[in-house]
């Protein structure tokens, strides 16, 4: 009896290991691991995911790659970093993928940087916009493709000092990136204008901003010229509160990320005009490399990008790119071929830099404006992402040595 | 210091302010508390933990949002669709109870809250097929568009509104609660459950028709936030915690309670944001800051003072409800044999398994020891915690700490779990001095409280971004050694818990649950053995805590955050928490379920939630207690 009760659980734990262990893998294609927080930010990862899908299907519609077909196998992070791991492992061991890409949210970015060192595997960081990914806390292994939040507040700072108000109040995200764009705003501005001051300074709770009670302090505290980090909803619940009891009245607002579809879609007819952002306004840029992209997007997809679709399709072309220069899925050559890597991509070209992996993709800085019951970026520029960044010193001075 | 000049304002704080902020404040409150004295109904009467409460007003939101898309603007429009979307999350909230809630009366305690948890995760992938990804922001309310101008400064008509609705609707349930029959039924109820059903009251109808009130309420507090916030797919659990911690802090069953808490909470985060930041003695000090964990600061303030909440009571308790739990008989040989043999086949498993395997096994393990630390105090101890993950995250963030900053990795290890266990000593004393929902609040609390601390200390804990690099000592990086390390780590934590509750110490904890005033007479220190059990329990947890921060070379404040707290109570209780393999079970199925599931479709929340719902409805009593009964059962018929 015990015997045959042995002999069963024995069974059972090798079914459990079959079932377990997955099929081996097939060689005759190149496989991608993609991961990301799709149920945690569906707002910007439905459009992103759009984007590199549109991108796989061109690179196989032209041969794929080193003559292979190319996969992606895209997983779900469940937005922690310990599940990040887990998954990434996942893509690593059991699908056998040649490289990783992904991630949206900058504490998962970095996990999973760090395991990608650990296992030494390329990365290509898309979204995570935190400075330590490629500074204090980069590797060899990883590269990041959008421009960071030193880099989108570095394009708003000669905006704002031109108009050299002297009394700004902030308000922020209380989590990195809201604290890292707070501080680099004051240190680039003071540095650009002697003087400033910072009177006041309002950080509620990611996704919780209590906004009449933050706008009023705002008010009370009478300032010159606000600077914000605020997005999603709680962008949506400052500026409402913020029209309502006046705030941005003869008040230049400078905000960060406002000018992306995701988050000025959703404010519709309530759009501040006049406020200065960094953004996308894709229904305006006319060079050829954007009007393809917009074309082949809509002809895919039957909708417009957002700017995670943008984010998206670069990533796969940049994974794409650095196979076809390597020549092979080997994870050095990769790395070497990224390094100073050129890319075309709908924004125009950039470069992945070689000092830091950070690509020099850059951002739309313009001013937002209502037309047709709908928000719209005015007196938009782009700015080039490699103009925006420190000196090489500074920045050899902050990674770690390698 | 700094190479710019700085200066904060001193606070700017005249009268006029803080009277405007003080409205600011009650016009939050008002919408708290709408949604807060749904889930108290709730609770006084059914004793449900209703994790959903926060997804009923969610859905409120959404539906008043296209309702007024499809209905105009107008002033009928626009309040139609906001009591229209009130009332179909009121009925939606009857079914609710009737199609499931009414299947789980008789089950042990606490497992309608995995039911309403599974809820959660259907309900946030329901809206995000139905309204898609992106946030909707509703407009502002006809007839209130504008603003009053107060003391010199613009104040929304809208949030006058709120302010005068609050109290109305305060003083309508107190008329139905003390006028009608009806009310009269529920205060009985609320009081004493079993005396008002022995007096023949018809419970399965006063059940729902509370439910259905309770969730009318959560819908029309969604409902009536869309002229002041966008309807986003995370709204249902950041107001939960919220609401949860008006409920507790008020005394659960009481509605001016409820009321009460919701203004000193809205008022109180209100003033913080005013003062803003303040230096003083050279420091800095940010009260703005300060929002991130407000509300837990004043719920474990007023549970320290006050165990019940401001206006609650003793919570009689609760009869002939559900099965009395037998008492735990020592494992039988063959239960034995079979755990040997399970953790034979675990050390033979890397012979045979891939890579991937060893590593969903390690969190496996890692889970299961957080659960049978769990369920140690959950079970045999009665105290339920829904802050476990704050001594999982201890003992993860010490072992972070500790070799980064100084020790090699096997002594970070060691060490880490004493860090958990002397957190649990310190939250623990608190803690046992209550009782029932308002221990778990308050272990709640201190989770929140110690998440924030990690969360905002950068220079140390690495704040929201955590701190990477933990991976383990050469010898130990292999997946293999590592897994072992694991097994033998968190296994023997598990077996040293099973073994310590057939020891006097864990026979003493059982009778103080059992019967508290017995234990006592028989002169057991009943608060001492719950709070050694409690920093043990916490201990383990950190032991569970450290293996993970090596497995995964990383760390973040999600380690202890609620969710992770949330996810120990079901895998507890999908296991079953009346056997102590139950944890084992449910953290693996649990485990398992997440990696598979999300693999398989899009909408996997939804998938991974309508199986935990089936697993409820299928066994009630857990997945390690329907196989005992079954064992059971094959034995007496071999007996007789």
């Amino acid at each position: 009896m015990t015997a045959r009760r042995t002999f069963l659980l024995g069974t059972i734990t090798l079914a459990i290991a079959a079932v377990f262990s997955g099929p081996a893998a097939a060689q005759n294609t190149i496989k991608i691991g993609e991961m990301n927080s799709y149920k945690n930010f569906p707002a910007f990862l439905e459009p992103y995911k759009k984007g590199w899908e549109l991108a796989l299907d061109e690179i196989n519609k032209s041969g794929g790659l080193l003559g292979k077909k190319v996969e992606v196998i895209s997983r779900d992070d469940s937005g922690t970093p310990g599940d990040a791991v887990r998954t990434a492992e996942e893509l690593l061991s059991r699908e056998n993928v040649s490289l990783l890409m992904g991630c949206f949210a900058s504490h998962v970015g970095l996990a999973v940087s760090d395991f990608a060192k650990q296992r030494k595997t390329l990365f290509i960081a898309a979204e995570p916009l935190t400075d330590q990914i490629v500074w204090n806390k980069g590797n060899h292994y990883t590269f990041r493709l959008r421009p960071s939040t030193y880099m989108q507040v570095a394009m708003l700072v000669p905006e704002a000092a031109k108009l050299n108000k002297k009394r700004w109040a902030i308000v922020y995200p209380n989590y990195e990136y809201g604290q890292s764009a707070t501080a680099g705003f004051k240190k680039l501005l003071a540095a650009k204008q002697p003087g400033v001051e910072f009177i006041a300074e309002q950080a509620p709770a990611l996704g919780k901003i209590e906004a009449g009670a933050v706008v009023q302090a705002l008010i009370d505290a009478k300032p010159d010229a606000i600077f914000s980090s605020l997005f999603g909803a709680d962008l949506q619940k400052f500026v409402r509160e913020g029209t309502q009891r006046g705030l941005f009245k003869d008040r230049p607002v400078f905000n960060l990320l406002a000018g992306e579809p995701e988050y000025l879609d959703p404010l519709k007819d309530e759009t501040p005009a006049g406020w200065y952002v960094t953004g996308y306004p894709w229904e305006q840029i006319n060079t050829p490399e954007h009007s393809k992209f917009l074309a082949a997007y809509r002809a895919k997809w039957n909708d417009y990008p957002r700017l995670g679709s943008i984010v998206g399709y670069s990533t796969m072309m940049s994974a794409a790119e650095a196979i076809k220069k390597a020549g092979s899925v080997d994870t050095e050559k990769m790395i070497a071929a990224m390094k100073g890597m050129q890319m075309d991509s709908p924004l125009g070209k950039f470069s992945y830099r070689a000092l830091d992996h950070q690509s020099t993709m850059g951002a739309y800085v313009g001013r937002l404006a209502l037309k047709d019951g709908k928000g719209v970026m005015v007196d938009w520029k782009y700015a080039d992402g490699a103009g925006y960044l420190p000196s090489d010193a500074e920045v050899k001075a902050m990674r770690p040595a390698e | 210091m700094s190479a710019f000049q700085e200066r904060q304002n001193e606070p700017d704080l005249s009268l006029s302010a803080i009277f405007v902020q003080l409205l600011n404040g009650l016009a939050a409150a008002s919408s708290l508390f709408l949604v807060a004295a749904g889930l108290s109904l709730i609770f006084g009467v059914t004793r449900i933990v209703n994790f959903a409460h926060g997804s009923l007003y969610m859905l409120g939101t959404y539906t008043a949002y296209s309702l007024v898309q499809w209905f105009g603007g107008g002033i009928f429009g626009f309040w139609g669709a906001v009591l229209l979307a009130g009332l179909s999350v009121g009925l939606f909230g009857a079914l609710v109870e009737r199609l499931l809630l009414r299947r789980l009366y008789h089950a042990p305690e606490l497992l309608q809250l995995l039911a309403t948890f599974a809820l959660v995760l259907v309900i946030r992938d329901f809206a995000l097929w139905a309204w898609g990804p992106e946030d909707l922001l509703g407009p502002r309310a006809p007839g209130l568009e504008g603003a009053v101008a107060i003391l010199g400064r613009r104040v929304p008509e809208y949030d006058l509104f709120l302010i005068v609705l609050g109290p109305v609707v305060l003083g309508l349930l107190w008329l139905l609660l003390t006028r009608t029959r009806w009310g009269t039924l529920v205060r009985a109820a609320t009081e004493d459950r079993e005396m008002a059903g022995a007096l023949g009251v018809n419970q399965a109808w006063l059940f729902t028709s509370v439910f259905a009130l309770g969730s009318f309420l959560a819908g029309l507090g969604g409902a009536i936030q869309i002229p002041r916030e966008p309807a986003v797919l995370t709204m249902d659990l950041s107001i939960l915690s919220d609401v949860f911690v008006v409920v507790v802090v008020g005394g659960m069953g009481s509605i001016p309670g409820a009321f009460l808490a919701a203004v000193i909470i809205g008022v109180l985060k209100a003033m913080c944001i005013g003062i803003g930041n303040v230096s003083a003695f050279g420091m800095e000090f940010s009260f703005s800051k300060l929002t991130l964990v407000v509300e837990f600061i004043v719920m474990a303030v007023v549970l320290v003072i006050r165990p019940w909440g401001l206006f609650g009571r003793a919570q009689g308790v609760p009869r002939g409800t559900a099965s009395v739990e037998p008492p735990l008989s020592l494992p039988s040989p063959g239960m034995l044999k079979a755990l040997a043999a399970a953790l034979l086949a675990l050390t033979l498993l890397p012979l045979v398994s891939d890579r991937y395997t060893l590593v969903l096994l390690t969190d496996i393990l890692v889970f299961a020891l957080f659960a049978v630390s769990l369920h140690f105090i959950m079970g045999p101890a009665g105290m339920h915690s829904f802050g476990h993950a704050a001594y999982f995250g201890l003992g993860a963030y010490a072992a972070a700490l500790l070799f980064k900053y100084a020790l090699p990795m096997e002594l970070a290890l060691l060490l880490a779990p004493l860090a958990a266990g002397l957190g649990a000593l310190v939250f623990g004393w608190f803690c046992v001095r209550l009782s029932g929902v308002y221990l778990a609040m308050l272990t709640l609390a201190f989770a929140q409280i110690a998440w924030s601390v990690v969360y905002q200390w950068d220079a140390f804990t690495g704040g929201s971004n955590g701190l990477v690099g933990v991976w383990p000592a050469q010898w130990l990086s292999g997946k293999t050694a590592f897994y072992y390390l694991a097994l033998v780590l968190c296994a023997g934590g598990a077996l040293i818990l099973w073994r310590i509750l057939y020891s006097p110490f864990g026979y003493a904890l059982r009778a103080g649950r059992d019967s508290p005033l017995r234990a006592d007479a028989i002169g057991i220190d009943v608060r001492r053995q719950q709070w050694l059990g409690f920093a043990l329990a916490g201990l383990f947890a950190g032991v569970a805590g450290a293996v993970y921060a090596f497995s995964k070379g990383s760390i973040s404040p999600d380690t202890l955050s609620i969710p992770r707290s949330v996810d120990g109570l079901v895998m507890v209780l999908m296991g079953g928490i009346q056997t102590l393999t139950g944890a084992v079970a449910g953290a693996a199925v649990f485990t398992w379920l997440q990696d598979t599931v999300a693999r398989q479709t899009e909408f996997w929340r939804a998938l991974l939630g309508g199986i935990i719902l089936f697993l409820v409805l299928v066994f009630p009593q857990g997945i390690a207690g329907f196989l005992r009964e079954r064992w059971e059962a094959r034995a007496g018929k071999r007996q007789s």
